[in-house]
């Protein structure tokens, strides 16, 4: 058995070789032929040439890229935040710190930094920075406001496994939830499918800013998710037609991976050798053929430790690793076990029993994880509370500390920023104040760990998206317009 | 029956059983208990630096800062700490659901007739037992309204304090009746004005029914739009003892409801009230009280367009009375009040009047100011020691009272967290 699946695993890593090849050559004709290639795969990530090698089945279907973002900050003056208290999420605050602004990026942050003649000047004396609050657990757009069958786009909830749906073919750019985030400090999100089905579809990831298409969010080069959902929610969706059980649940992830494998072993032959008509495509077997390559991340819904375990437990068998779990209320249960597999537990601070697998929440829950040694996300899955990530953070950080456990305000910064940009696999680009990221940054009235804080100044890429100073520049959305009242100037 | 609103008798009170109540508020002998050097919000007069607050046998003696503090009493030393009365949530199902999804956990909740279960008491069934009383308590939720949810008529809510017990379990009750304006489909009905209609003919069944008691036994009346029960039921509401509590956002809404208070003198509470702010002004001339959230401002139905963080601040600028909730109808996360109130404050209400709107004026809008809400002589020893400002987020809860009573049990939750910190 054992040499079995070393062979197998040996000859997976020659078929990916050998489709590294291909892709490079159709990389380079498909840019030729588009004139220019989509934005889809040019930013650099961390993860290339560490575990999945670099392109690895990343051109094994006919189309890598067929919604390319077309996301283009506007050009934007350099510009410098003075005198402020920086939590950079990357170390320890600065304290009466800059941080330097220049065409989108991060360009010097420190006690001390050079500032060319020229940059804006931004005040902040009293005031705190922080990166953009990233979300990695958002339905904006997908389940729009107001809420109303017509909104209601996020699950697909017509077969327990619908791989083939992409949430971004839901997102309602004029949901009126967009600007709210954006005036919390939100600078990116994780748009997830429902999590009516055993495996829900693909997520993306979104920047907040005006527009009038979702491929005008998109984040660039961004990586997929993909959305899968344990216990309570499938069962109790499909109990007629099954599966109905927890049993039933695992026995449909199998079956999906099975078929997904199938799917992945046909293709990267054919790429590789080409000989004969390629195999028919299937939409939803491109997709957990991707996840198995690690061309797409699996996000999952899971509540129970013991559920976590057998997530981890089917991941192995089929040769896919888990990014994160998501909501993982119990996931201090098993803290030890997700730092020993590196799978980030994205929870919430202060809800729970309000379903059965939800009854052991615990606020301290992001805290232990942390102390275990793990990756602790703070998410939402909530419009409201992703408007005040940084309160969430500051509430599990509390709690942590109540249950006496050290943790700086650092930390919990890092709940909803550095950790988050990892667990979308966007942390060499985002979630941290560090020369040469983007300049995704939030200027706060006071501590965002304070109830009092309010986001004064939001960035993306460098360019000012939020002034709460000036609510003629707030952005509305077409909703927005006369249905909704102008907030006023005490917005 | 010491807790009843002298001005506004209430009919069928399920008040405190006055032996039972103190034997349970001063075992064995007088127990004398100062909080010595804290800085004291009472809510009632202006905040104390250094002060101590004196409490005999389960009452409040004295708040100040030339308290002398008698021989043998037990001190707790809160320098650097602040004290608070015990916060109050106006609208939670604390008691009658333990876990949303479960139905059998789920006791808010009526059949009635026809979306009129006016005669419902829930307190009849609740559960002290419940393990989300803890973890409202021990962030600083002293009291709560409980009431059910659903339909035209939900049924009639309850004060209760976060420790009940098998003797006492009910502070005050019934503290409101409950109905809603704000579903088009909540009484069977297909629109807002046909709700309006639903509700105007049972109030009027409601007032036809009182006057026609005698005849209605020997079958003498014409027939009503519900049974017995539910009629009587209405008639502490259409006398004005028994405020009826409003679910309602659009500003329509809330006019249909001012109209309904006014045409049966009905002493009206506004329960959500998204647009609350922009009626303003008649609320205020009303003083119809709105218990409202502090951080609602997403547009989640075409009832609430308008809903935003400013809310509480506007209609408290306005002079209208205002107690802040959390989601309406909270179980586990009833302490979240404070992180409201903390965010109204930042929407602009000040300081002192986001605790008002969480101690003395929930306790005023159902009746029970007499006992809590403020930190009085006379008054129930209903308050919280914190560790800092009670709204922020990092501010702990060091020492909760309950009638003078310290309740420190752990919750669930901190036993869970204990079992599973000691396991790795």
């Amino acid at each position: 058995m054992r040499n079995a699946a070393w062979i197998s695993v040996r000859l997976r890593q020659w078929g990916v070789a050998l489709v590294a090849i291909v892709v490079t050559l159709s990389l380079a004709a498909a840019s030729g032929v588009n004139g220019q290639s989509s934005s889809g795969g040019q930013e650099p990530r961390k993860d290339d040439g560490k575990k999945p090698p670099p392109g690895r089945g990343g051109m094994s279907r006919p189309n890598d890229n067929p919604f390319p973002s077309t996301y283009t900050p506007p050009p934007a003056p350099a510009f410098v935040i003075r005198n402020a208290t920086i939590m950079t999420a990357a170390g320890p605050s600065i304290r009466s710190g800059s941080v330097l602004v220049q065409d989108g990026r991060i360009a010097a942050v420190g006690e001390r930094i050079d500032v060319p003649g020229g940059a804006i000047v931004v005040d902040g004396t009293g005031k705190f920075v922080t990166p953009g609050i990233i979300d990695v657990h958002s339905h904006l757009g997908v389940y729009a406001a107001p809420s109303a069958p017509a909104n209601s786009d996020g699950n697909e909830a017509t077969a327990p496994t619908t791989a083939q749906v992409w949430a971004e073919h839901s997102v309602w750019p004029q949901d009126p939830q967009f600007p709210l985030v954006l005036e919390g400090g939100i600078t990116t999100l994780q748009i997830l499918p429902g999590s009516a089905n055993l495996i829900g579809g693909r997520s993306v990831v979104l920047k907040p800013v005006p527009a009038r298409t979702v491929q005008e969010m998109k984040y660039p080069g961004a990586k997929y998710g993909l959305k899968m959902a344990c216990g309570e929610n499938p069962k109790r969706v499909y109990q007629q037609r099954g599966p109905s059980t927890r049993m039933g649940n695992v026995a449909g992830y199998r079956d999906a991976w099975i078929q997904a494998e199938r799917y992945r072993r046909r293709w990267d032959k054919w790429l590789a050798d080409g000989e004969g008509d390629a195999p028919d495509r299937n939409l939803g077997l491109e997709t957990l053929a991707e996840a198995l390559r690690g061309n797409i991340l699996v996000h999952n819904h899971c509540y129970r430790a013991d559920e976590m375990a057998q997530m981890i437990d089917i991941a192995k068998e089929f040769g896919y690793t888990i990014r994160s779990f998501h909501h993982a209320v119990e996931a201090y249960k098993v803290a030890d076990l997700l730092a020993r597999e590196k799978i980030a537990a994205s929870v919430w601070a202060d809800w729970g029993a309000f379903k059965m697998e939800s009854m052991d929440a615990v606020q301290a829950n992001a805290a232990l994880v942390h102390a275990a040694g793990g990756r602790a996300i703070i998410h939402s899955d909530d419009p409201s509370d992703s408007q005040r990530l940084n309160q969430e953070a500051a509430k599990a950080l509390a709690a942590g500390r109540a249950a006496g456990l050290t943790i700086s305000d650092d930390d919990a910064i890092r709940w909803v920023t550095a950790n988050a940009a990892w667990a979308l696999g966007l942390d060499d680009q985002i979630g941290a104040i560090a020369q040469g990221r983007h300049a995704d940054l939030v200027l706060w009235s006071a501590s965002p760990l304070s109830v009092y804080a309010r986001a004064e100044r939001v960035w993306i890429d460098g360019v000012q998206r939020f002034d709460r100073s000036s609510p003629d520049t707030w952005w509305q959305t077409d909703f927005d317009l006369g249905f909704v009242h102008p907030a006023g100037e005490a917005r | 029956m010491r807790h009843l609103p002298r001005s506004n008798p209430v009919t069928r009170l399920v008040a405190l059983l006055t032996l039972t109540a103190a034997a349970i508020a001063a075992p064995a002998g007088a127990q004398t208990l100062a909080i010595t050097n804290a800085r004291i919000h009472p809510v009632s007069a202006p905040p104390i630096e250094n002060g101590t607050v004196l409490i005999v046998d389960g009452t409040i003696k004295a708040v100040g800062a030339q308290v002398i503090v008698p021989a043998g009493a037990t001190r707790i030393d809160a320098a650097g700490q602040w004290v608070t009365p015990g916060l109050v949530n106006a609208s939670t199902r604390l008691g009658l659901v333990e876990i949303g999804s479960i139905d059998d956990t789920n006791d808010a909740r009526a059949r009635g007739i026809e979306q009129v279960a006016a005669a419902l008491e829930p307190w009849k069934a609740l559960n002290i037992d419940s393990v989300l009383w803890t973890p409202a308590r021990e962030q600083g939720v002293t009291s709560v309204v409980t009431m059910p949810t659903g339909g035209l008529i939900a049924g009639q809510a309850a004060l209760v304090d976060t420790a009940p017990s098998a003797a006492v379990s009910v502070r005050l009750a019934p503290v409101a009746m409950r109905a809603s304006l704000s579903d088009p489909d909540a009484g069977n009905t297909r629109s807002r004005a046909e709700l309006v209609l639903r509700l105007r003919e049972v109030l009027q069944d409601a007032v036809a029914f009182a006057a026609s008691r005698q005849a209605y036994e020997t079958g003498d009346t014409r027939s009503f739009s519900t049974s017995r029960l539910h009629l009587e039921a209405l008639g502490p509401v259409i006398r004005g003892e028994l405020p009826l509590l409003v679910a309602v956002d659009r500003r329509a809404e809330i006019v249909s409801a001012l109209d309904l208070a006014r045409e049966f003198k009905l002493r009206l509470i506004v329960l959500g009230g998204a647009e609350a702010w922009m009626v303003a002004d008649r609320l205020a001339a009303g003083r119809v009280p709105v218990l409202t959230a502090g951080l609602d401002n997403i547009p989640q139905s075409f009832a609430a367009l308008g809903t935003r963080q400013e809310n509480a601040a506007l209609l408290q600028k306005a002079g209208v009375p205002v107690a802040i909730i959390a989601d309406a109808g909270e179980t586990f996360r009833v302490h979240r009040i404070r992180q409201h109130a903390g965010i109204a404050v930042a929407a602009g209400l000040p300081w002192d009047e986001a605790l008002k709107a969480v101690t003395l004026t929930p306790a005023q809008i159902f009746g029970a100011a007499d006992r809590i809400g403020s930190l009085q002589p006379g008054k129930d020893a209903n308050l919280v020691v914190w560790s800092g400002d009670p709204f922020e987020l990092s501010t702990r809860a060091t020492h909760v009272f309950i009638r003078g009573r310290e309740l420190d049990e752990r919750s669930r939750q901190e036993r869970l967290v204990e079992k599973y910190k000691q396991a790795r």
